[in-house]
């Protein structure tokens, strides 16, 4: 199987490097008429997905379909997946079905690499809430994919280790900061976050949370302000607090993360609702003394967060099958079995609505906080996200490689989310985009 | 006989390329046809227009040199080549001086338990580069390095160190191929040599500087641009360790540049660009160093 795919994926090439003289028009026939001649057949289809479990999932569909089947190719996860997926896309041997993260559908997206869903998800619409739904339209009227999970953001806190140094849980961020000092004070080699420089999509959340606006589409131009307000007072706040001393600038997910947050010399962690199963693998010793709360706010009694990750499901515009891949996507995202099976064997917050119906029992780390599927859904109301735009891999990759050095010079945050903003916007320039000021 | 001589003729005019077909279509296929196809990429752009989204709105159109400009004239690319040539020169001395003195030592005269220590010192080799630079790089992070607990208290991820960390590694892991390369070329000297010099009144050490190292000079030149070569090419290390510090950006090679370019940023084209731009240089540098070291090398022959 693996040869024999490598083996078109080398002949694809081969045959683009032939005939690249004549390249676009020939290749962008095949398939808008290939999408009616739907299910005539069995169809088999492919699916790139890392949500665990998924061949169980599908194995439920399949057995249901024999017409429409279903393979599913394990991914590592969502960078990799996308640069894989969008190389395929170019070769012109994608799979059928991707999982694609909200941040990197509008690449997708604009590397035509997506099929548009519109026609084949009228009825799917009122399954989502406007901000998940906004994702996968990128604003327009247009649908590229259909929401699956999304990652409202909320603050992961130490329970226990909070009343040793009898620090509040906090309300705004300016606690937070406090309770930052007080808790380093107390003991210096413990500190109450850390900032990753490698978490672009942690950093998105947050500044979503404080109402930043890094991309819109205004007519038929693009505007690009990764470098508001919102986002330079997010940034400012951060890098005072590293610069400070009282916030750790390690990355998330290294072993020295993991180690601190097994060890208690971490006490909290901004993540999303996926959190629990990081925490659980990665910081089994927690468990039962870690506790959720809503993300600290700007000000006192707003209610606000932001999304960090979150997936949809897209249909490759090469499929030859995109009419049954539109049907697999929409059972698998609304179906009330397959949100059980979402919730049960993948572990994944469904973004449709019904899906909560699912969450019945708190995460086994959890076990503690029997309520926590219900404090998650009230978070979960108050999530706002934004339009992302074309090229988030260049914006992200520009965040790493500015705040790695802002983290490690403790030189200004807003400098970095500046180099953010210029490199995002020269990338745009370069291919084409049209711009507004 | 005269009338079989054409037919024999062609006959053996035919054989020699049917057998130099297989090499023929697989060096077409696999290294002539993807370098044309890069060089192609190279001189191509995508031209996006208005939104850039839906069909038609990405075009390919000719880029002309404008590629080759911009991988040319981005400092980020030369302080890569900067820190390479760095990271090189330790790697290169450390390793192939450790290399020569390991494969000298094996073939003197008075060595003990030399069956052991040869695999010893060639294991880190068969441990694959990824691998041994996770090993690596969990030793060096503080908070979960057994260093600390032996009263090593260093940073060895820190902007200062972390060239000489990720040189460790490559040393670690290479010094045992290159001896082996050397040690072999040793074995193959014929001991009279050796006796001769004795009787002569030669030391060991003399032996060493005066005869084996003579003839060692072409297998260690050969080891020399294998390993400018892979300093050229150095990638894995970094990149490996790069999730788990903030020191190393995601262009601290060139060739993590056009990774970066090709398959972060998407941007086949200004990658393509800059591999050729990486070739050349390397060709450069590999070439350089044998027309500088020719005459010594082929003297021996």
């Amino acid at each position: 199987m693996r040869s024999g795919r490598l083996a078109v994926a080398g002949a694809a090439a081969l045959a683009l490097a032939l005939s690249a003289g004549c390249s676009g028009g020939s290749r962008e026939t095949a398939a808008p008429t290939a999408a009616q001649t739907s299910a005539a057949g069995p169809v088999t289809l492919s699916y790139w997905s890392w949500v665990p479990n998924m061949d169980k999932i599908v194995a439920v569909w399949n057995k249901a379909h024999p017409d429409i089947q279903v393979s599913v190719s394990k991914q590592a996860g969502g960078d990799d997946a996308a640069a894989k997926f969008l190389t395929a896309a170019k070769a012109g041997n994608p799979p059928d079905l991707i999982q694609a993260e909200y941040q990197m559908l509008p690449s997708f997206v604009a590397a035509d690499a997506v099929a548009d869903l519109t026609a084949g998800t009228t009825q799917v619409k009122g399954e989502f809430g406007e901000g998940i739904w906004g994702l996968v339209t990128l604003g327009t009227d247009v649908v590229y994919a259909i929401p699956q999970d999304s990652g409202p953001m909320m603050l992961y806190y130490r329970k226990d280790l909070f009343d040793k140094y009898g620090v509040q849980v906090p309300q705004t961020w300016d606690e937070y900061a406090e309770a930052a000092r007080k808790v380093h004070k107390a003991d210096p080699k413990v500190y109450l976050g850390t900032f990753s420089s490698k978490d672009p999509g942690s950093f998105a959340g947050l500044a979503q949370q404080a109402g930043a606006q890094w991309w819109s589409i205004q007519g038929e131009s693009w505007k690009v302000a990764i470098d508001d307000d919102a986002t330079k007072k997010v940034a400012d706040y951060w890098g005072g607090l590293v610069k400070e001393g009282v916030i750790d600038g390690q990355p998330y997910f290294t072993p020295e993360w993991n180690k601190a947050l097994n060890d208690g010399t971490l006490l909290t962690w901004p993540s999303a609702v996926w959190g629990p199963g990081v925490l659980s693998s990665n910081a089994p010793k927690g468990k039962g003394k870690w506790a959720i709360a809503p993300l600290p706010q700007w000000s006192a009694g707003e209610k606000a967060t932001g999304f960090w990750g979150g997936s949809s499901t897209a249909v490759a515009q090469k499929s030859p099958n995109q009419a049954a891949a539109t049907q697999f996507a929409t059972w698998l995202n609304t179906d009330p079995e397959a949100l059980s099976l979402l919730v049960t064997e993948g572990a994944v917050y469904p973004a449709a609505t019904k899906g909560g119906a699912a969450l019945t029992s708190a995460p086994d780390y959890f076990s503690n906080q029997p309520d926590f599927w219900r404090q998650t859904a009230d978070i979960s109301a108050t999530a706002r996200g934004f339009t992302f735009g074309p090229d988030v891999n260049v914006t992200y990759n520009a965040f790493k490689d500015a705040f790695d050095k802002a983290v490690q010079d403790t030189s200004s945050f807003s400098d970095a989310v500046k180099v953010m903003q210029e490199t995002t916007v020269a990338d745009m320039q370069k291919s084409g985009f049209q711009l507004a000021q | 006989m005269r009338a079989h001589r054409p037919s024999g003729a062609r006959g053996a005019g035919a054989a020699p390329y049917l057998f130099l077909a297989p090499a023929v279509v697989l060096f077409t296929l696999f290294t002539a046809v993807p370098i044309v196809y890069t060089a192609y990429l190279s001189l191509r752009r995508t031209k996006v227009s208005g939104l850039g989204l839906g069909r038609g709105a990405r075009r390919e159109v000719f880029a002309g040199l404008d590629n080759y400009r911009a991988a040319v004239g981005d400092g980020e690319l030369w302080a890569g080549w900067l820190r390479v040539l760095g990271y090189g020169a330790i790697v290169l001395t450390v390793m192939l001086g450790l290399a020569l003195l390991f494969a000298l030592l094996l073939d003197s005269a008075h060595v003990r338990l030399a069956r052991f220590s040869r695999i010893a010192l060639f294991l880190p080799y068969a441990v694959p580069g990824v691998v041994a630079t996770l090993l690596w790089g969990f030793l060096y992070l503080p908070s979960v390095t057994p260093l600390r607990d032996l009263g090593i208290d260093a940073v060895l991820l820190g902007p200062g160190t972390v060239t000489f960390s990720m040189a460790n590694i490559a040393v670690w892991g290479g010094t045992g191929f290159n001896m082996l390369v050397l040690y072999t070329a040793l074995r193959a000297v014929p001991r009279t040599y050796y006796e001769a010099a004795r009787i002569d009144g030669a030391s060991e050490r003399q032996i060493a500087l005066r005869i084996k190292i003579p003839i060692l000079m072409p297998a260690i030149i050969l080891t020399t641009v294998f390993s400018v070569i892979a300093t050229v090419q150095v990638f894995t290390e970094p990149t490996a360790l790069r999730p788990l510090t903030n020191t190393i950006s995601s262009t601290w090679s060139p060739l993590m540049k056009v990774y970066r370019d090709a398959f972060v940023n998407g941007d086949l084209y200004s990658a393509a660009a800059t591999s050729i731009v990486i070739a050349a240089i390397s060709l450069v540098l590999s070439f350089g160093f044998l027309r500088v070291v020719r005459d010594r090398a082929f003297q021996e022959g």
